[in-house]
């Protein structure tokens, strides 16, 4: 079966964010006064051939933990987009 | 067996420093071995240097790819065997990456590029790289990098403290620690690290450019010196 994934990293919380900061100052500029706490991550979508969810979810997060995201700095979460 | 320590500089995808790497180790009395990211051959070196750069143009994060290559298979094996290991700069981020050496680098506190001189003030002795270094000794070597302030999860940097794990903290002339001498923001001033045997070493400050005293300070010089020492009494061992 094939398995679309999308992992999501996040930079953990307290992290020096310099894309979230640049895009929140240029925020007020626009009108936009009333927004904080902006923060970039990353998005990544790949395609998982496998016998089944489960398995294809457990190797997601297998390379989430070991490539994708660096457990020093980043937090991720693995969402299902489809199977077929 | 030979008095002339073989040092390894691996060239990555975007490696920039890997030939000032070699001249350095040549320059300094060594034998500079050029080695490929993709092989997994050491050519018998006694040490390896990670150079400074921009492997894979720091897609992901930086160092990621560099840490997952061919060659660092085998370089985690020979680190594990207790041979000298040295990062510098893009090589420190690698050795992170790839889970030798704690903690992380990410993008400097005031989110500029920084290249400058600095000095650093060394912590221990117990490394590849200042064995004949005094703790409490400065040295100064030039930075160039934009994502280098190391970090680390409150577990890491406990172990890292208490362990005394830390080889180079940023400081002034006379080893005196100020905000005003971390020019990336690092936690602690922390500029290098040590993995808990000492043959495995990671710094931002490029000590391969500081060794030429027509171009610059020195203080890279020591390092290389003591490297050298490693490396033969692996060799002979």
């Amino acid at each position: 079966m094939t398995f679309t994934f999308e992992v999501l990293v996040s930079l953990k919380p307290g992290l020096l964010d310099p894309q979230g900061k640049a895009v929140e100052g240029s925020l007020p500029a626009m009108g936009w006064t009333n927004v904080s706490s902006v923060r970039i991550g990353k998005h990544i979508k790949l395609v998982v051939q496998a016998d089944d969810e489960p398995t294809a979810r457990a190797q997601v997060r297998d390379m989430a933990t070991r490539i994708l995201s660096n457990p020093v700095i980043e937090d991720f979460e693995v969402l299902e987009v489809s199977a077929t | 067996m030979s008095d002339i320590p073989r040092v390894g500089v691996v060239t990555f995808p975007g490696s920039l420093d890997d030939r000032d790497a070699l001249h350095a180790i040549d320059a300094m009395g060594g034998e500079g071995v050029a080695l490929w990211h993709a092989e997994h051959d050491l050519r018998g070196v006694d040490a390896v240097v990670l150079p400074g750069g921009f492997s894979y143009g720091d897609y992901l994060r930086c160092g990621a790819i560099a840490a997952r290559a061919p060659l660092m298979a085998t370089i985690r094996a020979f680190a594990d065997r207790g041979a000298p290991v040295l990062g510098i700069c893009n090589g420190f981020q690698i050795l992170c990456e790839a889970g030798l050496l704690p903690g992380a680098l990410i993008r400097n506190e005031s989110l500029r590029f920084v290249c400058d001189n600095v000095w650093l003030r060394v912590e221990t002795s117990q490394t590849c790289v200042t064995a004949g270094l005094v703790p409490g000794e400065t040295i100064e070597v030039p930075i160039k990098h934009g994502e280098g302030q190391w970090v680390a999860t409150p577990e890491q940097l406990e172990r890292v403290e208490g362990d005394g794990l830390v080889v180079f903290r940023y400081a002034g002339p006379d080893g005196g620690l100020d905000d005003a001498f971390n020019p990336n923001g690092a936690t602690n001033h922390i500029a290098g690290v040590r993995n808990v045997a000492g043959n495995v070493v990671g710094l931002m400050p490029h000590p391969e450019h500081a060794v030429d005293p027509d171009v610059g300070p020195t203080g890279g010089q020591s390092l290389f010196a003591s490297l050298f020492e490693a490396a033969l009494a692996g060799a002979s061992a």
